[in-house]
């Protein structure tokens, strides 16, 4: 954001002045600082790893927009982003990732797979889409998708965090915001929220024709 | 097939001495030898120690369904090279169980694993048989062809639902969950306790007594993984440790399963190819590559000359690419940060133009078909290359080559550590740089030629010291020979066609079965595929060089320290798309 930009609302600064002072709000400024020092965590899942290393090496340099800093831990990390096939075995950790993460924080779903299972979402295996799970700020399409498409999506974010209000967001209200429930692995993947749900279905009395909850006979 | 005809001698010996355990597999377009499960071990062993065949390569299984039967298929070779042993083991569905062989070459005990978690055949006598892609718990062996995933449609693709008026309802919605899930009836969810780890960490058979060592000290259990950054992915090592040094380790994988071999059987044939992309997704080019071959041997076509020099042009521009990348990763885990990556990017990006301008995306290139290559490449690509091979390749490996080969700490921290021997390290079915850094001159663009490398002059680079410096420099010596083979191709590239015959979309397969192998940056990239003639595979199985790689990665960590564990791991260079499937 150019420095001009920032001198929201307008006040008549003397020129003299004008190199040392800009009046703003608080939301201005403080999502400015914010969205221009996005730290991502550096959490690969798959192909789209490679891309988003990419993204960060000199060609495409994501350090452009204050994003070089790629932190392998959740606690100083705020954007995470999500490169890859999530599957079942591995979204337990993603989600406790993402809980562990400090806020304010951020999900990018990159690529076909994370935001909604993409070639793999028919798999035993795969979770059809992240965001069944832990809420996706940015979607970025693409089977990888090029550095391009995720600089964009970066670009998004950054236009989304500069739109925030303090006293609109979750974050920043009283009382504590909730960790998100770790899904279980049973003998298919359980999110703890659909457990009386789960209860039903399986006791139900079979229905004449229904394939989909029979599945597996060989245990 | 020429090859039945070829090997049959083999054949006809094992059979002439157990005239009553082995007999011909005399399906039309199969091969090899049905032996009976009880006669497994023998037969095995006559073929290692009296016919040398040392070199287990691939375990895989299939399911006849219909058919109340189960195969298993063991694909041996000799280490000194040439066509394959093919072993197969018919048994029932109810309770399968067959000698492990992981005593006699350990590199089976994964792929062994493998066979039990995805068709729960019962390997007696393995030393850990659990399950390695799923986790414990799950329900059912999913590539038993009468297991159905939640989301199951059809047998066969293009599905009805989405083709050709494609007013389906999505199958997902039709699920009571509105998810890719399923659970067996009468099921009480909090009953499950979530706990999956629970057989792992007893394998891993640590003891917190202090008395029963030496020097008085906790053993104590490391997870490096899922999420670290050294394990380049989704990878987890459990790790047992006294004081730093490693005592037992166990790779736990299955983190990016993504199915490949469940879908690819109800993919077409030709569907699978983008699928191939993703599986080594550091080296596209190269899976292309060994899945066309093999669906060709089966089909009997032969591609266009100018397509075999178009194809060996792309692997080996792979090949450089992904030998460059790791050999800045694995400096990048030495603690070098991101610097020597950041150049070995800036070389990968340029052959990445190379790809996106032939295929028409950088990474997921899509670019072999049954019979040639989809796109013709230009004069201006050829220029392209001519300028990398020539100009800026060479010198940039010899920069890379200058600044690392000789560094002081280079050499300390990776000459002796993570030590394989050239007979473990083909026991373990190790393959490629890591195979040759032992001392293994096996290559198999000379063992089992395929494609024009017959034709090409180029050397098979060993080292003989088997550690982590030996196998960055293997790489580095077959990032030259690449150039090398390069420079011949651009030389000699004919014109002419690029496809054998007409391009089509729904390819006919003739029934029969084949194993077909290229030698990927990453070792043996094998596939064995059967077909039944109708439009989709019906075995599609893919042998995965960097899984079994991982096989030895206990051998080679046990006694190191903690931080060798992961110099070890970056050397044996795996990439979990190919690990997981």
């Amino acid at each position: 954001m150019a420095e001009n930009d920032l001198n929201n609302p307008e006040i008549d600064i003397p020129d003299e002045l004008k190199q040392q002072i800009a009046v703003t709000t608080l939301d201005r400024i403080y999502n400015w600082s914010r969205s221009n020092s996005l730290w991502p965590m550096m959490f690969g899942l798959a192909c789209c790893a490679i891309e988003m290393i990419c993204t960060a090496a000199s060609r495409y340099d994501l350090s452009r927009f204050g994003m070089e800093v790629m932190r392998p831990s959740p606690r100083q990390a705020d954007v995470m982003i999500v490169s890859g096939t999530v599957t079942k075995k591995m979204v337990p950790q993603i989600v406790r990732l993402y809980n562990q993460m400090s806020e304010p924080k951020y999900v990018i779903a990159m690529g076909a797979c994370a935001s909604g299972g993409g070639p793999f979402k028919e798999g035993y295996n795969v979770v059809p889409g992240v965001d069944k799970f832990i809420p996706v700020d940015v979607y970025v399409a693409g089977c990888p998708p090029t550095p391009q498409a995720l600089l964009h999506g970066l670009i998004t974010l950054q236009k989304k965090i500069e739109g925030e209000h303090i006293p609109d967001t979750r974050w920043y209200k009283k009382g504590e915001v909730e960790a998100l429930p770790i899904p279980i692995l049973g003998p298919d993947l359980m999110d703890p929220r659909h457990f009386e749900l789960i209860r039903e279905e399986t006791h139900k009395p079979l229905p004449v024709v229904d394939v989909i909850i029979e599945g597996g006979e060989t245990a | 097939m020429s090859e039945q005809t070829a090997i049959h001698p083999l054949y006809a010996q094992l059979i002439s001495k157990f005239p009553d355990s082995v007999v011909r597999d005399d399906r039309a377009g199969f091969n090899g030898v049905v032996v009976q499960p009880l006669n497994l071990l023998e037969v095995v062993k006559e073929l290692r120690d009296s016919l040398g065949y040392d070199y287990l390569s691939s375990v895989t299984a299939a399911d006849d369904f219909p058919e109340e039967r189960l195969e298993v298929i063991y694909h041996l070779f000799k280490s000194v090279g040439g066509a394959p042993a093919v072993i197969k083991v018919f048994l029932g569905r109810e309770e399968p169980v067959v000698p492990s062989l992981t005593p006699m070459y350990p590199g089976a005990e994964l792929q062994e694993r493998e066979v039990w978690d995805l068709y729960g055949i019962r390997f007696a006598n393995h030393p850990d048989l659990r399950r390695i892609l799923l986790w414990e718990g799950f329900q059912g062996f999913p590539l038993r062809k009468d297991w159905k995933e939640p989301l199951y449609e059809e047998d066969v693709k293009p599905f009805k639902s989405r083709w050709p008026e494609g007013k389906g309802e999505r199958k997902e919605l039709l699920n009571p969950y509105k998810d890719n899930v399923q659970y067996p009836r009468e099921f009480e969810p909090s009953t499950v306790s979530g706990d999956v780890d629970q057989a792992m960490y007893k394998s891993l058979e640590y003891s917190d007594d202090p008395n029963s060592r030496v020097i008085k000290t906790d053993q104590l259990v490391v997870n490096l993984g899922p999420q670290h950054p050294s394990t380049h992915g989704v990878f987890r090592m459990a790790v047992v440790l006294e004081g730093e040094t490693i005592v037992n380790l166990k790779p736990v994988v299955g983190y990016l399963h993504r199915n490949h071999e469940k879908i690819g059987e109800r993919n077409t044939w030709l569907q699978n190819m983008p699928y191939t992309d993703r599986l080594d997704y550091l080296a596209p080019m190269s899976n292309n590559f060994g899945y066309a071959i093999t669906v060709e041997k089966l089909m009997g076509i032969v591609p266009t000359e100018r397509a075999e020099y178009i194809r060996v042009m792309m692997a080996e521009l792979t090949r450089i690419a992904s030998h460059t990348m790791t050999t800045g990763f694995l400096l990048n885990d030495l603690g070098a940060y991101f610097t020597p990556a950041l150049y070995a990017l800036e070389e990968r990006e340029l052959i990445l133009d190379v790809f996106e301008e032939v295929a028409g995306s950088r990474m997921m290139v899509n670019y072999f078909r049954f019979g040639g290559v989809v796109r013709d490449v230009s004069p201006e690509v050829l220029k392209k290359i001519k300028h990398l091979v020539y100009n800026r390749l060479p010198r940039k490996i010899d920069e890379l080559d200058k600044y690392i080969s000789a560094n002081e700490i280079v050499r300390t921290r990776c000459e002796g550590v993570g030590v394989l021997t050239a007979d473990d390290a083909i026991a373990f079915s190790t393959t490629g740089p890591n195979l040759r850094a032992s001392g293994v001159p096996y290559d198999i663009r000379r063992a089992d030629p395929y494609s024009i490398y017959e034709s090409l002059d180029f050397d098979v680079c060993t080292h003989d010291h088997g550690d982590v410096y030996d196998r960055y420099r293997v790489r580095i010596d077959e990032i030259r020979q690449s150039i090398r083979i390069l420079k011949q191709v651009l030389d000699r590239i004919p014109e002419g066609p690029i496809m054998a015959g007409k391009p089509q979309y729904a390819t006919k397969v003739p029934a029969g079965e084949a194993y077909g192998r290229v030698e990927g940056p990453r070792g043996e990239l094998g596939f064995y595929v059967v077909s039944d003639g109708k439009p989709n595979p019906k075995r599609y199985h893919v042998r995965a060089p960097s899984f079994i790689n991982l096989t030895s990665l206990a051998q080679m960590c046990k006694g190191a320290k903690v931080a060798d564990a992961v110099t070890i791991l970056g050397a044996v260079d795996i990439v979990l798309g190919e690990v997981d499937r």
